[in-house]
């Protein structure tokens, strides 16, 4: 069906942004303008979710240039979860940015930089256009190296430099990329493209050009050999920048992967082979790199290279019974990224630091805070009946099913270290007696106003529901991945949607 | 030094005096460059980049202050002006049904522009965006300074 509503969440926040430009420098104003567009935005990404769910693909042909020529959105149920995703954390991530960031950066422009970045990362899950994907890949690295880097200190350069230099790398090769597609194939539309690469007969270039965007694709979100930007770049900025860092800009990659590499190019034995043993070394070095950290931050920036191992684990099986479980656990890994980033930054005002031999106490402290941090927590190990569990053992038993014992064991090493620094972090940080006495100028939560304490704990509480409900009611979410699942595997259904069905 | 300062005096003087002609020339330029911009080469980013030059001319003609007060708003804001034209030219289409962004013109043209569309518009918000973003940078420099 042809709306132009599909455009409807990103056309939000532009607008967000553009009225917040306004009010520059305006602190409370700016406040209020973005929890109300985040709040409209949500409920928008809401309805194109149900819209997409009810009626099927949701197509628009921007400026009413037909298909191959023009540019397309699309919304699949892939994509519908995606922006649904985004939205969520958007809205929590907003809410708890009014709270813990200080008044300098709010005044040059820390809002009115997140909303252009939501409408990136929005652009990039709904388009249908390879091209029109770089520009907006351009948009999320250009506001994310802004949030980086404004207030700068001298760490937070440092980080910042690396992650643009690999992020414009990655930017090189995706483009490099798309222009051996375009030349191999003469188009740009996604679903043309897929039609036209069956006929291309050098089957070889074909897959050397699905190794670039993997390449491309996997720096971004931080696969095995290239992710040390990462942990360098995501402990530096504030909480609030790293949650939506943490939680969506890895999985934009992951989510471009998972368009092209079931859209555009049918994975040969070779490339799944690839996948499977980058997805086991991702897990591995993932999982090691925790051990020896001590700052919370630090660990949390290591687990999300161990877990995007999962994603590209489900990649590398490629069947559908595996893509319900990247999908599930990308619905899982959003959300419980996000929280956690969070959590340290509330961690960092009550403590001064998220050094986990230097914290203790926080359970004597705060009983109810606890006890939410430890569901998140527990949810992101999968500790049953929480909503990490699910995804987790649909991919075991997919690998262990399709005999691919090491990456079976590769999955479970990453979830025994998961496991087991999840626990240490709660022993040490929460249950552990602080060393040193808590002093009234340790602590930066207790001077915080009602409202400000209620913005910086409501969106994690709100998480961690939306995480205990995904446990609790997974039969749904999993009806959910499997819907998703089923059209990732009929790419034909996609390009008849774009293209209008050949007769 | 003291001589230096007399050649610097006049310098400027011929600068000036020719700045005071330039500057309406090169916003009329502008002018016709945005509007030519849709068949012929031109457009909002062009005409807004020969727009700020004038302004830049001046600022060094005279002096970055002196050309804020030719402005009785902070050029600054001139960018979420921009912004908003474009915006607001991408969504008059979908009020008449078509898709976003779609070209709508009116059917008769407009004296001394031409064909008049939602295209045009979008080009206005170029060439402000542009005028505000060169603008606040010059000042933002300046000010440093």
């Amino acid at each position: 069906m042809t709306t132009n509503f599909i455009l409807a969440p990103i056309l939000m926040h532009m607008i967000t942004a553009i009225v917040l430009l306004f009010f520059w420098q305006k602190v409370l104003i700016q406040k209020i303008i973005s929890i109300v567009g985040n709040s409209i935005a949500f409920l928008l990404c809401l309805r194109l979710f149900e819209m997409t769910l009810s009626q099927g693909y949701l197509t628009l042909q921007l400026g009413g240039w037909q298909a191959p020529f023009g540019i397309t959105f699309i919304s699949d149920t892939l994509s519908a979860i995606m922006v649904l995703l985004t939205a969520l954390v958007s809205l929590a991530v907003g809410i708890y940015s009014t709270a813990s960031l200080n008044v300098s950066r709010i005044k040059y422009g820390y809002f009115f930089i997140f909303h252009f970045l939501i409408m990136g990362l929005l652009g990039a899950f709904l388009t249908g256009d390879i091209f029109n994907m770089y520009v907006w890949f351009e948009v999320v690295i250009i506001s994310s190296f802004i949030l980086l880097t404004v207030g700068g200190k001298k760490m937070q350069m440092e980080g910042a430099i690396k992650y643009v230099t690999m992020n414009m790398l990655a930017s090189v090769i995706f483009l490099t990329a798309i222009a051996v597609l375009y030349g191999i194939t003469g188009t740009l539309n996604i679903a043309d493209i897929a039609n036209k690469i069956t006929l291309v007969e050098n089957k070889g270039l074909v897959t050397v050009t699905s190794l670039l965007f993997f390449v491309g694709f996997g720096i971004k979100s931080a696969v095995f050999p290239l992710y040390f930007w990462l942990p360098s770049a995501y402990h530096t900025p504030p909480s609030a920048i790293a949650a939506i860092f943490g939680g969506l800009l890895t999985k934009m990659g992951i989510y471009a992967m998972l368009r092209v590499f079931t859209v555009i190019f049918q994975p040969d034995y070779f490339t799944l082979t690839l996948f499977s043993i980058i997805a086991v070394l991702t897990l591995i070095t993932g999982a090691l790199g925790t051990i020896n950290k001590r700052s919370i931050r630090r660990i949390l920036s290591y687990l999300i290279i161990c877990h995007i191992g999962y994603l590209i684990a489900g990649l590398g099986l490629n069947t559908e019974l595996a893509f319900v479980a990247v999908v599930f656990y990308l619905i899982h890994d959003v959300i419980v990224k996000s929280n956690v980033f969070m959590i340290s930054g509330v961690i960092v005002k009550m403590r001064e630091t998220v050094d986990i031999t230097r914290l203790g106490s926080l359970l004597k402290d705060y009983p109810k805070f606890s006890f939410v941090v430890a569901l998140v927590l527990f949810s992101l190990v999968g500790i049953p009946p929480l909503s990490g569990f699910w995804p987790k053992i649909l991919l075991f038993q997919e690998s262990f099913k399709q005999e691919n014992y090491i990456l079976l064991a590769g999955l479970i090493v990453a979830s025994f270290v998961t496991l087991f620094v999840i626990v240490r972090i709660w022993s040490e940080a929460f249950w552990k007696i602080s060393p040193k006495p808590i002093t009234e100028e340790i602590d930066h939560f207790a001077p915080f106003s009602l409202s400000g304490k209620i913005a910086l704990i409501a969106p994690i509480v709100g998480l961690a529901a939306v995480s205990l409900i995904i446990g609790l009611n997974a039969n749904s979410f999993i009806k959910l991945s499997e819907k998703a699942a089923y059209e990732m595997k009929r790419p034909e259904i996609y390009i008849n949607n774009v293209l209008g069905s050949k007769e | 030094m003291e001589r230096n300062r007399n050649n610097e005096r006049l310098d400027k003087t011929i600068l000036r005096t020719s700045t005071n002609y330039l500057l309406p020339l090169l916003i009329l330029f502008s002018i016709f460059l945005l509007i030519r911009g849709h068949y012929l080469p031109g457009g909002g980013f062009v005409g807004g980049l020969v727009a700020s030059i004038a302004f830049v001319l001046h600022s060094f003609a005279y002096s970055p202050t002196q050309t804020v007060k030719m402005f009785s708003i902070k050029p600054f804001f001139v960018i979420p002006t921009g912004l908003m034209l474009c915006f607001l030219s991408g969504m008059l289409p979908t009020l008449l049904g078509y898709p976003f962004m779609s070209g709508v013109w009116f059917a008769d043209n407009v004296v001394a522009i031409g064909a008049f569309g939602s295209a045009l518009i979008f080009d206005v918000g170029v060439y402000m965006v542009v005028i505000g973003v060169v603008l606040t940078i010059l000042f933002t420099i300046s000010e440093n300074t």
